[in-house]
């Protein structure tokens, strides 16, 4: 597991040693429940100690997240989780970080820090539970909600164009990106995996069902799995119930949905995750229900790029090995001195 | 790489004129931004310090790093003040003057005492830069600066014709040179050591040997100028001032602060950690601290001030010493993540390098206006402890006083310095490294509840509670800004937790009263008027005191370094006297609190000019109430 930790020894340890003792307290029937469920059947695969575990959350239905983990957890302020973590994640590289943020907290009143520790490429996983609302203040548009939402502070409407999660992360030169939905148990734990092997940000988008404030907004992917686009690196993109459709991409470098039939088998976009550019990952992201009637699911990019914890460490190293370690004598004697006698 | 100097070191260069002993001489350099006054003024100031002088420095610049060369708002200055005996203050009135314009001459020649000294750049004087500084007639002959000494001096022209068998140099580069003209005739005047500012040149401008040539040679030029030119008659001795026994070198606040959290970081035994975003006037401390990796400081500029101060909260959860520097406007951006730190009760470091406000106000300006925002500038009952530095070379023990709080008593702390002790210098007696405290502290590795770890049950005494490190096995913890169960540190709404948390957390603060130094008076004669100050007025304080006793008058003077909690003796002492005066470069912040909190009536003196008090109006202050 490069993607966490160094060298320490692998521990067997199930779902259940991962449940804290605090009840949890989302509404019945949330998403939150079944992405709670699958982290903490996937946090043994990550092989490492719970007290290597921290979970950094900011505010909203999500950021409770960390009080149900029996790892180390800090809830923090609205938006600031990548920032904080960013602080831990620099500092103890022995560590793994998660950050769990929602749709607002990550891309509204956090977006800065979100797209400064995505760019730094800090050893961050960033799950971002998307569920296009804000849940926790009851019910207002967020910066994902389609525009035209009605929502108690949008009787007409909102006005704004949303956010798409995906497009503003590889906006950001995410390292590694990706999305998942709540219910479906294995295509998360895939991108989790993934995502875990990945040092660097990695920057996962969940498709979250708040079925109090926006019920169903996802219902064409989560219920409709015949719109599912699994991404699969150096495969070509198919997909459909019998798998009867797939992706082009056209000559301006934009991508769209097909049907098979229509095409030649060799003129299907083949998927390659590790591409350098980002665009084919951003083409991709921009192929939604709206403009395809299908979402993409899994991996979008994963390239590997220099860890700002990586880095700062490496800097330290340099500089004890050029100057020698601080000897804080001889810095306070640093320059002109001079010695006045007894 | 050190060097060592005696007190008793003289110039190796014979002198041929008359010499005047003085005690003490206040210089102010000014000129464009350009023109390098501050790099003049400090070398200067090196040179001053290695002779053995006590001094004090006052660098003041406009907040434009180039503002339009010749206008009166790009004047930059640097004033220092050497004496033969120990001085608290950089001067009220220089007695002397160098402006390299007319824009330097006219933003200056006020403050100049009469009888004073000028020296100006006559080159500097054609009629466009007259212009420019809103003269409609020379000062240099139309009489108006009769009341003064005024050297003329073709500063310009005398550079460039030292400076034109140097090779490699454009006449434009020569000119530069001159404020090390500039510097040579001064170093000449006041018999200062030159073998420092050769050696700093050298070294200075080792990428480019042509230009180091050039200086060194503006800067031999200016000594011999003054050495040969008729117009300077004699020169001045300031002998060297008795200070105590040691090392000493010369340093300004945002060092000596930078070296303190080094210092504390040594000290605890914690990785030092800072988050900054640049800002004035506390960037200084990012930039000394960054090159000083090699004593494990990790230092992290970051997308905003928000992220600063929440990056180092991140690596306080770590077991970092966890620092972040800002000034006022940066500060109030930090304001959620030091009420994050007062719930979690991590420690945190939020250094406010004070300057000029509200807004963006003046910001290479001095102010102690943010007294109040750091008492209460959060939401909600959220008591933070406050330190304050008093002097440059004391933001050193400042910085390690207010790290040592933070470690002991789990809590954010402000320490207040600000643009006047941040840039400024004095010299300072090296400490012996082997005496300063240990603020060491201990992590938690076991539970603490039985099998249960209970990451709030607190130390009877200091009412701290563990500080258990994400990697110790069996301590899982989750801490968060929700209210927390006491002891458990469960999310909790209970009502009656809560009034016992906000007490707990208030009491732990208030608690440091008796874990802090007591408030020391200066009293020698019995007086029946106080003068209490905090921070950078410590020096002009100080000085006016002297001046009031000098006069036969009584006054007690003390001065507060602890902020929050106030020493446990300040009441007793505030109303053992039957006045009390409270000098500030803020409306009255610290008499709001000692009124509110000891029920005085405290008188203040209040200026908010972006300047430092004169020890001539305290003193002016202190006999109006002394005699009334």
């Amino acid at each position: 597991m490069s993607g966490s930790g160094n060298g320490h020894e692998l521990v067997q340890l199930t779902a259940k040693d991962f449940k804290s003792d605090q009840e949890v307290r989302w509404c019945p029937g949330c998403g939150d429940y079944a992405i709670l469920n699958v982290i903490q059947g996937f946090m043994p695969e990550l092989g490492l100690a719970r007290e290597r575990i921290v979970f950094v959350s900011g505010i909203g239905c999500a950021a409770r997240f960390p009080y149900y983990m029996q790892t180390y957890g800090m809830h923090s302020i609205h938006g600031r989780a990548p920032a904080i973590a960013t602080g831990l994640a620099a500092t103890r590289p022995d560590l793994s970080v998660w950050v769990v943020t929602g749709d607002g907290d990550a891309l509204s009143i956090g977006g800065n820090h979100l797209i400064h520790a995505l760019r730094r490429n800090v050893n961050l996983k960033i799950l971002v539970f998307n569920n296009q609302i804000y849940g926790l203040t009851k019910g207002q548009y967020s910066p994902t909600s389609e525009r035209g939402k009605v929502t108690k502070s949008t009787p007409m409407g909102s006005l704004d164009h949303p956010f798409n999660p995906l497009s503003v992360a590889i906006g950001a030169e995410a390292s590694f990106v990706a999305r998942a939905i709540d219910t479906d148990k294995k295509g998360l734990t895939d991108v989790l995996g993934a995502a875990t092997r990945h040092r660097g940000s990695a920057f996962v988008e969940i498709l979250q069902n708040c079925n109090i404030y926006n019920d169903g907004a996802f219902a064409h992917v989560r219920e409709q799995k015949e719109n599912r686009i699994y991404l699969e690196h150096g495969s070509p993109i198919r997909f459909g119930a019998e798998g009867e459709k797939g992706v082009v991409q056209d000559a301006d470098g934009s991508v769209r949905v097909v049907d098979v039939t229509d095409v030649e088998e060799g003129e299907l976009l083949v998927h390659d995750a590790h591409q350098r550019e980002p665009s084919l990952a951003f083409a991709l992201s921009r192929i939604t229900f709206d403009t395809d009637e299908a979402v993409p699911l899994g991996v979008f990019r994963a390239v590997e790029r220099a860890v700002y914890d990586d880095l700062m460490s490496e800097q330290l190293e340099v500089a004890r090995t050029t100057a020698g370690k601080g000897d804080l004598e001889a810095l306070l004697h640093s320059g002109d001195t001079w010695t006045v006698g007894g | 790489m050190r060097r060592r100097r005696s007190v008793s070191y003289t110039s190796e260069i014979a002198k041929s004129k008359p010499v005047e002993q003085l005690e003490r001489v206040v210089i102010r350099f000014a000129g464009d931004s350009g023109d390098g006054m501050q790099l003049t003024g400090d070398r200067f100031t090196s040179e001053t310090a290695v002779f053995g002088n006590d001094l004090a420095t006052f660098p003041d610049f406009p907040a434009e790093i180039r503002a339009p060369a010749g206008s009166l708002p790009g004047v930059s200055g640097f004033q220092v003040h050497f004496a033969d005996h120990d001085i608290l203050t950089p001067g009220d009135q220089p007695n002397v003057l160098v402006a390299m314009n007319p824009a330097a001459l006219k933003v200056n020649i006020g403050d100049l005492a009469k009888g004073g000294t000028v020296i100006v750049n006559t080159d500097a004087f054609s009629e466009r830069n007259l212009q420019k500084a809103a003269y409609t007639a020379s000062p240099l002959e139309d009489g108006s600066l009769s009341d003064f000494h005024v050297h003329e001096v073709a500063l310009s022209s005398m550079t460039i014709e030292a400076l034109k068998e140097v090779d490699g140099i454009t006449s434009r580069e020569a000119e530069r040179s001159k404020n090390f003209f500039a510097l040579g005739l001064m170093s000449w005047l006041y018999h200062r050591p030159v073998e420092g500012t050769l050696a700093f040149i050298e070294s200075k401008f080792s990428k480019r040997p042509e230009i180091a040539e050039a200086n060194a040679k503006a800067f031999k030029a200016g000594w011999n100028y003054g050495e040969t030119s008729e117009d300077f008659a004699i020169s001045y001795e300031v002998a060297p001032a008795p200070l105590a026994p040691g090392t000493y070198r010369q340093i300004s606040g945002n060092t000596a602060l930078s070296y303190g959290l080094i210092a504390a970081s040594r000290l605890s035994g914690l990785p030092l950690f800072l988050g900054a975003y640049p800002i004035t006037p506390a960037s200084g401390i990012l930039e000394e601290l960054a090159p000083l990796k090699h004593f494990g400081v990790r230092t992290f500029q970051a997308e905003d001030e928000i992220a600063a101060s929440g990056a180092a909260l991140g690596a306080a959860f770590g077991g970092s010493l966890a620092v972040t520097t800002s000034a006022g406007p940066g500060v109030v951006l930090k304001s959620e993540t030091v009420g994050l730190a007062v719930t979690l009760e991590l420690p945190l470091l939020i250094v406010d390098v004070q300057r000029a406000g509200p807004s963006t106000g003046m910001p290479t300006k001095p102010e102690q206006a943010d007294l109040l925002l750091v008492m209460f500038g959060r939401n909600s009952e959220s008591p933070v402890p406050v330190v304050a530095a008093s002097t440059p070379a004391g933001c050193f023990d400042a910085a390690i006083e207010a790290a040592r709080i933070a470690i002991k008593y789990r809590t954010p702390v402000f320490l207040l310095s600000d643009a006047y002790l941040a840039n400024g210098s004095e010299p300072w007696l090296i400490p012996d490294v082997d005496l300063l405290p240990d603020i060491s502290t201990e992590f938690a590795t076991t539970p603490n509840d039985g099998e249960r770890f209970l990451p709030y049950k607190r130390n009877d005494e200091t009412l701290a509670r563990p500080w258990a490190l994400p990697g110790t096995p069996g301590l899982e913890h989750r801490i968060g800004g929700l209210e927390k169960e006491t002891e458990t540190g469960n999310v909790s709404y209970d009502p009656d937790n809560h009034d016992l948390m906000v007490r707990l957390r208030a009491a732990k603060v208030a608690g440091i009263a008796a874990d802090i130094r007591e408030l020391e008076v200066d009293d020698p004669d019995g007086a029946d008027t106080l003068v209490l100050g905090w921070g950078s007025t410590y020096g002009a304080i100080g000085a006016a005191a002297r001046r009031v006793r000098a006069s036969g008058r009584k006054v007690a003077t003390a001065h507060l370094h602890h902020l929050n909690p106030f020493p446990r003796n300040t009441g007793e002492i505030v109303r053992a006297y039957d006045k009390v005066l409270v000098p500030e470069i803020n409306l009255g912040q610290l008499r709001m609190l000692l009124r509110a909190e000891y029920l005085v009536d405290a008188i203040g003196y209040n200026k908010v000019r972006g300047r430092p008090f004169q020890a001539a109006e305290l003193e002016g202050a202190i006999i109006v109430l002394v005699d009334s």
